[in-house]
């Protein structure tokens, strides 16, 4: 069995024909999570939306394997098939689709991909109720338009809620932390631990350690300036909350 | 060097079209007369019609206004000079006689109806819709007859009702569209051919939702049809209208009127899907459609509610209104038009509120994909004695890709100080983030944008019956295809 999920290697990235990813290598087994921590623009959330394949970026050199297979060919919705699902800083809002047709719509579409049977509106609907009661989410969730109106915590436990419905390999939390409470950081990392499956893995970008405390990380790698410069363990984070990025910088 | 594949994948662009999926014709033999208009044609097919008196002078002073009339042309529309004196004014399938039942309509064209999806044959016909087909211009059968019969409803093509009802059609045709209102509504008095007249009786609630389906065969006639609903006291009807024609590649006129008129606490639902041809991807062909539709709401509490959903024709010009003159009825405009390659679309409606307590409520939605014009124009008219009226409009648009357009043209006339007028109007582009959030989940770029499409859409979409919502949401998926490369 191969424990290999995630492998970047040299990565170089640009929009606009500006550089922001420099030279990224990254390795991500199966089970593991990793932590990404760096300063304002050092090209986290840019990482996570090359790997999600926004098409404003362009790749210049370097290669991207996603188990065995090689994720820059693929468009962004077969990445989505294939198991990487990001969950967004900021979800979208989108006027006159209930959740629930589109909960419905990615599952099935997911469902297609890999050949395995469609589930009508009921057999859904029964499956989706079961992943809410995990969320301790109510049913009126899903007739509501997709995050319309939602506070900045619904929005992000429905993130959740779609990530376990579509079941990924690699989950990317994109500051799933940012703008939320402790109490709702702790429902939604539970959500997150207690639900997902074993063998699947986390790339959590964050400037908080405190998300840290609920999500172990077996690693913690730190980021400046299109790199990863150094990598570590939990200790980092300690020492990051003690002498801040400068301590890292050359 | 390696791209990101999906680079591409966004760039909204202009692509070939689905095909037409309507665009065949049917074989027919047609007796057609020579093609431009004077008073001898005018005569010829109100003698040929065999129609009373009162039908001649009706369409003799339609031809007259009309003569002196010119083409409007204030309208955000770019059309190629119209013939008039190159069309033909009247064509009808050759072996119609008198037709006792549907068994003796042509084969052909009972088979294009079937092909188009609509079942004349009453033993498969839809349940609960019934349909008066229209095949240029002449109105082929009507299913369902007896069965409104029975609760009193009339409900049948305009020359039979001029056969048989002379007194209903003499009170009431021309009296909510005159025979001089406007260009087009001149020339349609003056040569309509065909179309369906309804009447609900007092306290009558239509047993059936009632439906004409109007079909384009022959290339070179214009069609113009005539539509007249009259919901007496107390009574309701749910009207349903289709619209296709085959592909050609000159343009065909189409102007038709529809009048409905509502009395004391009655209630008419008017809904159109329009899926005319509406030209090929270089804007060669496709139907010029100039349609007048109005309502009167004459009784107190009465109300009409036109719901439209225009995807078709390569020009649209249409504004179905609604004037409230009984106390405290309600007017109603749900729209969706879509637009794509060269079509162009001047649409949107009058709501002229006359009496006290008037109501009315206006929701647009513009879509324009490729070259495309889309244009909204709304009146919304308070008169000196609407005391305490209100209107709601909402019009909002929407863009896909970098060359297309649209407008809106809200006209406001307000004389009275009691009432009160909302206008609200937005216009928004497909958002490449919403997109990526979509295709993310693993929904694809086309599907994402149907998706986004039909949620823009959602308000009109609920005010159509069923059948014809779901009709409106596949239509609106087909018409996107390709839009997004």
């Amino acid at each position: 069995m191969i424990k290999e999920l995630l492998n970047i290697k040299d990565l170089k990235a640009t929009i606009n024909d500006k550089s922001i990813i420099k030279d990224l290598n990254l390795k991500v087994n199966k089970g593991e999570i990793h932590v990404i921590m760096g300063p304002n623009g050092s090209g986290k959330s840019t990482l996570s939306k090359i790997l999600a394949g926004h098409p404003s970026y362009e790749i210049k050199e370097g290669s991207i394997t996603f188990d065995t297979k090689d994720l820059l060919e693929m468009e962004p919705e077969i990445r989505s098939h294939e198991g990487l699902f990001l969950a967004f800083q900021y979800p979208l809002e989108i006027a006159g689709v209930t959740n629930f047709d589109f909960l419905r719509i990615a599952y099935n579409e997911k469902k297609k991909y890999h050949k395995l049977e469609e589930l009508d509106p009921l057999q859904f609907m029964e499956l989706a109720d079961g992943v809410l009661k995990k969320l301790k989410m109510k049913a009126e969730f899903l007739n509501r338009d997709l995050n319309q109106g939602f506070s900045g915590g619904e929005k992000k436990r429905n993130e959740i809620l779609q990530m376990l419905l579509l079941n990924p390999k690699l989950v990317i939390l994109d500051e799933i932390d940012s703008g939320l409470d402790i109490d709702a950081i702790k429902v939604i990392c539970e959500g997150i631990l207690n639900n997902i499956e074993k063998d699947s893995s986390l790339i959590i970008i964050t400037h908080y350690p405190k998300i840290l405390s609920y999500l172990k990380p077996d690693f913690v790698h730190i980021m400046m300036d299109g790199k990863i410069i150094k990598t570590g363990n939990l200790e980092l984070v300690n020492l990051l909350e003690e002498k801040g990025y400068d301590a890292f910088e050359k | 060097m390696k791209e990101n594949k999906t680079q591409t994948n966004f760039e909204i662009k202009q692509v070939l079209n689905e095909p037409y999926k309507y665009g065949f014709n049917t074989k027919i033999e047609t007796e057609s007369f020579p093609v431009g208009l004077d008073e001898n044609i005018v005569k010829l097919i109100s003698s040929k019609k065999e129609e009373p008196n009162f039908m001649l002078t009706f369409r003799l002073n339609g031809y007259k206004k009309w003569k002196k009339m010119v083409m409007p042309e204030w309208a955000n529309l770019s059309i190629k000079k119209i013939d008039y004196d190159n069309i033909t004014y009247y064509s009808i399938p050759k072996k119609k006689k008198s037709l006792k039942s549907l068994d003796e309509v042509d084969p052909e064209i009972l088979k294009t109806f079937e092909k188009l999806g609509i079942s004349l044959d009453e033993q498969k016909k839809l349940s609960n819709v019934a349909i008066d087909a229209v095949f240029d211009s002449v109105s082929i059968g009507t299913t369902y007859k007896e069965k409104l019969a029975k609760s009193g409803v009339i409900f049948c093509s305009i020359s039979d009702a001029i056969k048989y009802y002379p007194n209903l059609i003499e009170k009431f045709l021309g009296t909510v569209v005159s025979s001089g209102d406007n260009f087009f509504a001149a020339l349609n008095s003056s040569v309509f051919s065909d179309g369906s007249f309804c009447y609900i009786p007092q306290n009558v609630i239509c047993p059936l939702e009632l439906s004409t389906y109007f079909r384009i065969n022959d290339k070179d006639s214009g069609q113009f049809e005539r539509t007249l609903i009259i919901a007496e006291r107390n009574s309701s009807v749910n009207y349903l209208e289709g619209c296709t024609a085959p592909q050609y590649s000159e343009n065909q006129l189409h102007a038709a009127i529809v009048e409905l008129i509502a009395f004391d606490n009655a209630k008419i639902k008017y809904s159109t899907v329009q899926n005319w041809y509406s030209g090929n991807e270089e804007g060669i062909g496709g139907i010029y459609n100039f349609v007048t539709k109005r309502g009167l709401c004459i009784g107190k509490n009465s109300s009409i509610s036109w719901t439209q959903v225009e995807t078709g024709s390569s020009i649209t010009w249409k504004y179905p209104s609604c004037i409230l003159l009984g106390e405290n009825s309600t007017g109603e405009f749900y729209s969706v038009a879509l637009t794509n390659n060269y079509q162009q679309a001047d649409t949107g409606t009058k709501m002229i509120h006359l009496g006290q307590k008037t109501k009315s409520k206006i929701i647009s939605k513009g879509i324009s994909c490729g070259f495309s014009k889309n244009s909204y124009r709304g009146l919304v008219k308070i008169g000196i004695n609407a005391n305490y009226s209100r209107n709601f409009s909402q019009c909002d648009s929407f863009l896909i890709g970098a060359s297309s357009q649209a407008c809106t043209y809200p006209y406001i006339d307000i004389l009275n100080s009691t009432s009160i007028v909302e206008h609200e109007a937005k216009i928004s582009k497909i958002s490449e983030e919403q997109l990526f959030y979509l295709m993310q989940r693993g929904i694809n770029a086309e599907q994402a944008v149907s998706l986004l499409i039909s949620g823009f859409c959602k308000d009109v979409f609920t005010m159509l019956p069923m059948e014809f919502a779901t009709e409106a949401d596949k239509l609106l998926s087909l018409k996107l295809e390709g839009t997004v490369g």
